[in-house]
């Protein structure tokens, strides 16, 4: 049993989907952990399995995916493995999930106070009457105007943002451990983004909340994450802390995205990535990236292991070009 | 919501005039001399003239029509030329079986159905999911006459469960709910298919939507993940299609009235045709005109209690 302080880790993940009867590794070998407060960013383009990874965590994969190796312990409980029962038992109490879409991700024919308090209900045996009560509490919790006049509101009656807070207090509704946001503010307007994340930022303070933070905005990354791992092909190609990660990145792919990454202050052209990431039936064996990579090498036919940078044990890449320099 | 029905009760004004008015067309527009069509050609000029007088036909085409709209509005259909009843009595007689009739085969649809569809979608290309296309399928083709037979024959013939006959008298409850029980089943069998198809259909596409991945988020089992979050999206197809068969039901209950014997507004309309009772036929269509426009009110009206959507809209 690991320690159970730690309310999420993650080891060697590999998470599988089956199309057409061939097996996928969308998630390959994934290892990380989030520690109370802590807030871990995943980027990477579209596709690149930071989704996957997310619902693979969650338990609400697909019906054609599964986790096909590895561990997911949720404070030390085994969740590869673990029957339904179990799952459902942590889900909506220790991990709590908010997704990109908040215009389509609440029930549309049920009132938005019974769909905040009712994990409670089911974690926590609340009556509804107790459950109302909590869930006004949970929207002043996210500043959701006149809070007490809108519990029995529906969502077609909210705007994007508003709805996208009531998503967290739908999902903080527990006492969670760990919530995972994926992309929880790329459909909002910028402003509006700034108050989410401002939003969620407050309750891990005083919650205690570790946050897995899905996006591929770097600028929301600098300014909310401490740890960053870049996702390619399913593989996690850099892990460092953000510091280090913005000082210093050291696989070609993290190089490319920051290059490819609008700054104010520099006036050099946007670098944009040549090509795109292959298809899943298309990933090349070894290291993913080297069809698109400028250093590509014989030896990236095998795939390169997560080695410290300069001796840093904190801030990894899978890359033979960089490891050995 | 009351500021809905009102609404909903003034739209359906122009299309109730609109319905009357077409009737009215409808039978003067025919080809031929109704009064021919009605005594046969062997008829004396005299007889006929007599006819046209009776029914009115020697008017200007505008005061027929308000004569007619006048009557309708005043509840009154004519006489039967076939009887010279009522009309409006002979509907009333029979009404309360055609009701009762429609309105247990919807019930049948629904409690069969809505299971039916739900099972056949969470459990895809699975054996329910094969059952119900099956059984749906069979629904929709099966004969009226045939199946109604089927039914007799194994329950009322073999078993004995129900009566051949289904008339009974008005004041034994549990007589006439027996009776009802074949017939709504044989009428309720199209309901049923129709109802599994659009919920099949609409809680396959509920199932994949974003708001059940947020319901299964929050750790709810399967059965609460099922039935109160995806099912409850999928009541306004459903409403939807209860609604318009609600009219495919009466025109369908003639043949299930026939093979069970019921009285029924279905077999006045034959009855009315062989005859050759023209008012009767012209007061037939008002009353089913009437019923259809009723049943989509009440299915706008459900619309505003299934979807919260719509009230506001």
């Amino acid at each position: 049993m690991t320690d159970a302080a730690v309310p999420l880790v993650v080891e060697g993940m590999t998470t599988s989907i089956r199309l057409q009867g061939r097996l996928h590794h969308v998630v390959r070998d994934m290892s990380f952990v989030i520690r109370p407060r802590e807030t871990l960013a995943l980027v990477g383009e579209s596709g690149c399995g930071k989704s996957m990874t997310a619902l693979s965590v969650m338990g609400l994969l697909p019906p054609a995916a599964s986790i096909t190796a590895g561990r997911v312990l949720v404070d030390g409980v085994d969740l590869v493995g673990a029957d339904e029962a179990t799952r459902e038992s942590l889900r909506g109490d220790r991990l709590g999930m908010i997704f990109q879409e908040p215009m389509t991700s609440l029930n549309p024919v049920l009132p938005i106070g019974f769909q905040v308090g009712e994990a409670l209900m089911r974690h926590r045996g609340l009556s509804k009457r107790q459950a109302r009560e909590k869930a006004r509490e949970l929207l002043e919790l996210v500043r959701v105007p006149a809070a007490a006049e809108r519990l029995d509101a529906y969502p077609h009656q909210f705007s994007g943002g508003m709805r996208q807070r009531v998503m967290i207090a739908l999902a903080l509704a527990c006492r969670l451990r760990v919530l995972i946001a994926d992309e929880p503010t790329t459909a909002l307007d910028v402003t509006i983004q700034a108050q989410v994340l401002a939003l969620v930022a407050d309750l891990q303070r005083c919650e205690g909340l570790g946050v897995l933070l899905i996006t591929h905005n770097l600028g929301v990354v600098a300014s909310v994450a401490q740890r960053v791992m870049v996702m390619y092909g399913g593989d996690v190609v850099e892990s460092a802390p953000v510091a280090a990660f913005f000082a210093r990145p050291t696989h070609p792919y993290s190089s490319a995205l920051l290059a490819a990454m609008p700054r104010i202050e520099g006036g050099s052209q946007l670098q944009p990535i040549p090509g795109q990431v292959p298809p899943l039936g298309d990933m090349p064996d070894g290291c993913r990236f080297r069809s698109r990579c400028p250093l590509a090498h014989e030896r990236c036919a095998a795939l390169p292991p997560m080695t410290p940078v300069a001796g840093d044990p904190d801030h990894l890449v899978r890359c033979w070009a960089r490891s050995d320099a | 919501m009351i500021r809905f029905v009102i609404k909903r009760l003034l739209v359906a004004i122009p299309t109730l005039w609109a319905v009357l008015t077409t009737v009215f067309i409808l039978v003067r527009v025919v080809p031929g001399d109704p009064t021919m069509v009605i005594l046969g050609d062997q008829a004396s000029e005299a007889a006929r003239a007599a006819l046209r007088e009776k029914l009115g036909l020697g008017k200007p085409i505008l005061a027929q029509y308000i004569d007619f709209m006048t009557q309708v509005l005043h509840g009154d259909l004519g006489r039967s030329l076939a009887t010279n009843r009522p009309i409006v009595d002979d509907v009333l007689a029979v009404l309360p079986w055609t009701i009762e009739l429609t309105l247990a085969s919807l019930v049948v649809g629904a409690v069969i159905g809505i299971p039916l569809g739900v099972l056949a979608a969470e459990k895809r290309d699975g054996f329910a999911d094969w059952f119900a296309r099956i059984f749906s399928l069979a629904g929709v083709s099966f004969p009226a006459f045939v199946s109604g037979i089927l039914l007799l024959l194994a329950f009322s013939v073999e078993l004995r469960w129900f009566p051949v006959i289904s008339t009974a008298k008005s004041d034994d409850w549990f007589g006439r709910l027996r009776a009802l029980v074949l017939p709504s089943i044989n009428l309720g069998l199209l309901m049923v298919a129709y109802v599994t198809r659009v919920t099949r259909s609409g809680m396959l596409q509920a199932l994949g939507e974003d708001y059940v991945r947020t319901a299964r988020s929050k750790g709810l089992g399967r059965r609460l993940v099922v039935w109160r979050h995806a099912f409850p999206n999928v009541l306004v197809p459903v409403v939807t299609v209860v609604g318009l068969y609600l009219g495919v039901l009466i025109g369908n209950a003639v043949l299930t009235e026939i093979v069970f014997n019921r009285p029924g507004i279905g077999k006045l309309i034959v009855t009315a045709l062989n005859q050759r009772d023209y008012t009767l036929l012209q007061g037939l269509m008002v009353v089913s005109a009437f019923a259809i426009v009723i049943a989509n009110i009440l299915t706008d009206l459900t619309y505003g209690l299934v979807d919260p959507r719509v009230k506001t809209a």
